[in-house]
């Protein structure tokens, strides 16, 4: 997409159909998150439990790592630590060409979306499909996600219908069961041929070396168990202590994300497939990766590193709600995004801290109690030397007439002067940056009497 | 009680109407009320923007100014400065080796006028009212910090409600604790996604049918009132202040 973040987010307001989508589904998710919550015993005490044990984690994060990548090797998996994007693509490109793997089975994982891994394994010569559905279809339509659990939030019936028939040569649909069928069809097909299986972690359990994945449509449990080689590609933060601790989240997760009380499937998985077992794979490789999560780990804003990728924040903000997801030009969008975008990779995300009206609604939504209207003002001080010298300038000139109460008056009196008078009290066009304001609503005149004036001439001696 | 005012440069400029029924109602109360001329802004756009060395000068302003004034607490109509000189005051002048004390001292002392009324005069607020007319609300987002929108609804909710009318008038728009868009800088550097969720927010007031929106921030009421404005709605906003003003007689109905 193309030109700076305000206009893309500005394009984005204009196109209803997405904009209709996104509205209908995120307020759904919403009030059925709340809904969830409010059903669940001492929610709150489970959430503050939930920041302890992740807070905890990220202040021990290396001896955790250090215990899960002993543990998983103990069961049998074989370990790689990746420092970057391109370092974790090229040891599971080299993987499957070691292993002549030519077909691959995703279960949707944000992680490789962050590092494009489709194009690198294609690029290889080894086809690879997505198997959750949505994902499936933003596949097939050529689009990119634009929610972190929802990727086609931003996609109707009719969308959906018109890609299926184009790209399947089904017949026309659009009622959803008929659509998943075809779909199930398709991907079942490509299941039996597959044979390497790639899935994301939600969680990884340190003292077990268990990996534990969250699905809905089964497709995690399909990819993981039928290729002869499963990889597992998972960021540094994903690691929690012990399996007790699962719970905790597993009870938050889903009811953060949609109102489910559970995801239809857990599955949690120690180790490649055992002679006792009837199925998995015979190689288990996990990629703990890193992709500038320890620069994030040491600065102001490690508190991040806590999220669960629940998608409950996206859901909640408004400024979302009424952009959607491809206008933050970033695998991961909506609040959450605003901060870990810019941290992850580089200033020339600094902007998007700052698209945000700092309501607070992500924060009432966060299931781990992650301070992000916070962490955005955090952000947006750390990158003010980016923003344009006007405005700089502007900020330094307003703030020391601010403080000089005769200098406060002036510009009160000022204001009056330069916002125009045409009798009604209202002004349809403001002067200089409120010129912008304008564009979308009329500016109240200031008052003829301000507050001080009323106070001095009559309210003082009223008592 | 001793009671410091601070108005708010946006109530001060925009709304004196709200800033005069806070004198009048906390007068009513048995307050000596009193006003520091020489305060300005808390700091909370530059604040907000990342613009911390600026925020710091407004804070530290503010901080001289209501150490200076003797008081017992200060009131403020907007619970978004509330909330600003409560947490980020403090915040923003730790450092400071003459005034981190007193900015704490100061931040202890604020209250949002609705949360003062109860906590520290024990104002029974729904009982205070009279509505002449079905009303509905606008929650601030910055509210969170002084009460939630179940404490506004319920401080709304009179027992008994005025003698024309049969009924709660009180009319809950759907999603209470949407943001209107305002958000200060955001709304003029993005401009389109501000109007979107002011379109959204007005859209759920005027669904309620009601015409009085109560709206206890200056900011707020200045989007609010623009867009509906702008779009031609018959609503009309004012804060909890005027409301209780008028119910108790002190001030005459707006025109």
């Amino acid at each position: 997409m193309s030109g700076g973040l305000q206009d893309r987010m500005a394009a984005a307001t204009r196109d209803k159909r997405v904009i209709g989508a996104i509205r209908l589904a995120t307020w759904r998710k919403v009030e059925k998150r709340e809904t969830a919550l409010a059903s669940l015993p001492h929610a709150d005490d489970l959430r503050a439990r939930a920041a302890q044990i992740r807070r905890h984690t990220i202040e021990h994060l290396p001896r955790y790592l250090g215990q899960f990548a002993e543990r998983v090797a103990a069961a049998g998996g074989h370990v790689h630590f990746a420092a970057n994007a391109a370092v974790a693509c090229q040891i599971i490109t080299k993987l499957a060409a070691a292993r002549t793997l030519r077909l691959a089975v995703k279960s949707k994982s944000m992680t490789s979306e962050e590092i494009h891994l489709n194009a690198a394994l294609e690029a290889q010569g080894v086809q690879v499909v997505e198997t959750d559905l949505g994902e499936f279809i933003v596949q097939i339509d050529r689009d990119r996600p634009s929610h972190i659990i929802t990727p086609i939030i931003h996609k109707d019936r009719k969308q959906v219908a018109e890609a299926m028939v184009r790209e399947l040569g089904c017949e026309y649909s659009e009622d959803p069961q008929v659509l998943s069928m075809i779909a199930r069809h398709h991907l079942r097909d490509i299941f039996r041929r597959c044979d390497l299986g790639i899935s994301g972690v939600n969680f990884g359990i340190a003292e077990s070396g268990t990996l534990c994945l969250i699905t809905n449509e089964g497709n995690g449990r399909l990819t993981t168990t039928r290729p002869r080689v499963h990889v597992a590609l998972m960021g540094i933060e994903k690691v929690i202590p012990r399996l007790t601790d699962l719970p905790v989240f597993l009870k938050l997760i889903s009811r953060a994300s949609g109102g489910q009380a559970m995801s239809v499937y857990t599955t949690l998985i120690t180790g490649p497939r055992k002679p006792s077992d009837r199925d998995g794979p015979e190689e288990l490789h996990v990629v703990i990766m890193d992709n500038g999560r320890s620069g994030i780990l040491n600065g102001p804003a490690a508190e991040v590193l806590n999220c669960i990728r629940c998608g409950a924040c996206l859901n909640a903000c408004p400024v979302y709600r009424n952009t959607g997801g491809h206008a933050y030009d970033s695998v991961y969008p909506g609040p959450i995004g605003a901060l870990i975008t810019p941290l992850l990779f580089g200033p020339a995300h600094a902007e998007l801290p700052r698209a945000s009206s700092l309501c607070g609604a992500c924060k009432v939504a966060c299931p781990v109690n992650i301070d992000i209207p916070a962490l955005l003002v955090r952000l947006r001080h750390l990158s003010r030397g980016q923003q344009p010298w006007s405005k700089r300038l502007l900020m330094q000139l307003w703030s020391r007439a601010m403080s000089s109460p005769t200098l406060y008056r002036w510009g009160q009196y000022l204001l009056r002067g330069i916002v125009a008078d045409d009798g009604t009290g209202w002004a349809t066009r403001g002067p200089g940056p409120l010129g912008a304001w304008t564009t979308q609503r009329d500016l109240l005149r200031p008052a003829a009497r301000s507050f001080r004036e009323r106070w001095r001439e009559e309210l003082r001696d009223d008592a | 009680m001793n009671v410091a005012l601070f108005v708010t440069c946006l109530t001060d400029t925009f709304f004196p109407r709200a800033g005069e029924a806070v004198v009048r109602v906390l007068r009513h109360y048995g307050c000596q009320v009193s006003f520091p001329a020489a305060q300005t802004c808390c700091g909370q756009p530059a604040y907000n923007s990342g613009f911390h060395n600026e925020a710091r000068r407004l804070a530290a302003h503010l901080v001289d100014v209501f150490t200076a004034h003797p008081c017992d607490c200060i009131v403020t109509p907007s619970a978004s400065c509330a909330a600003m000189v409560q947490h980020h005051g403090p915040e923003l002048l730790a450092g400071d080796p003459h005034r981190a004390a007193a900015a704490q001292a100061v931040a202890g002392r604020t209250f949002e006028f609705g949360r003062f009324l109860r906590e520290r005069l024990q104002v029974d607020i729904a009982a205070a009212l009279q509505w002449r007319e079905p009303v509905t609300f606008h929650y601030p987002c910055h509210a969170r910090d002084s009460y939630s929108p179940a404490e506004l609804q319920a401080w709304l909710t009179p027992p008994l409600c005025g003698s024309t009318n049969s009924g709660a008038p009180l009319r809950l728009p759907l999603h209470v604790d949407q943001c209107c868009g305002f958000g200060g800088l955001f709304s003029v550097d993005y401009p389109e996604v501000s109007g979107a969720m002011l379109a959204e927010k007005l859209d759920g007031l005027a669904a309620t049918g009601a015409r009085l929106v109560v709206c206890n921030e200056a900011a707020c009421a200045l989007q609010l009132a623009g867009g509906a404005h702008r779009r031609g709605l018959p609503l009309r906003f004012q804060h909890l202040a005027e409301c209780l003003a008028e119910a108790l007689g002190l001030m005459e109905p707006e025109a």
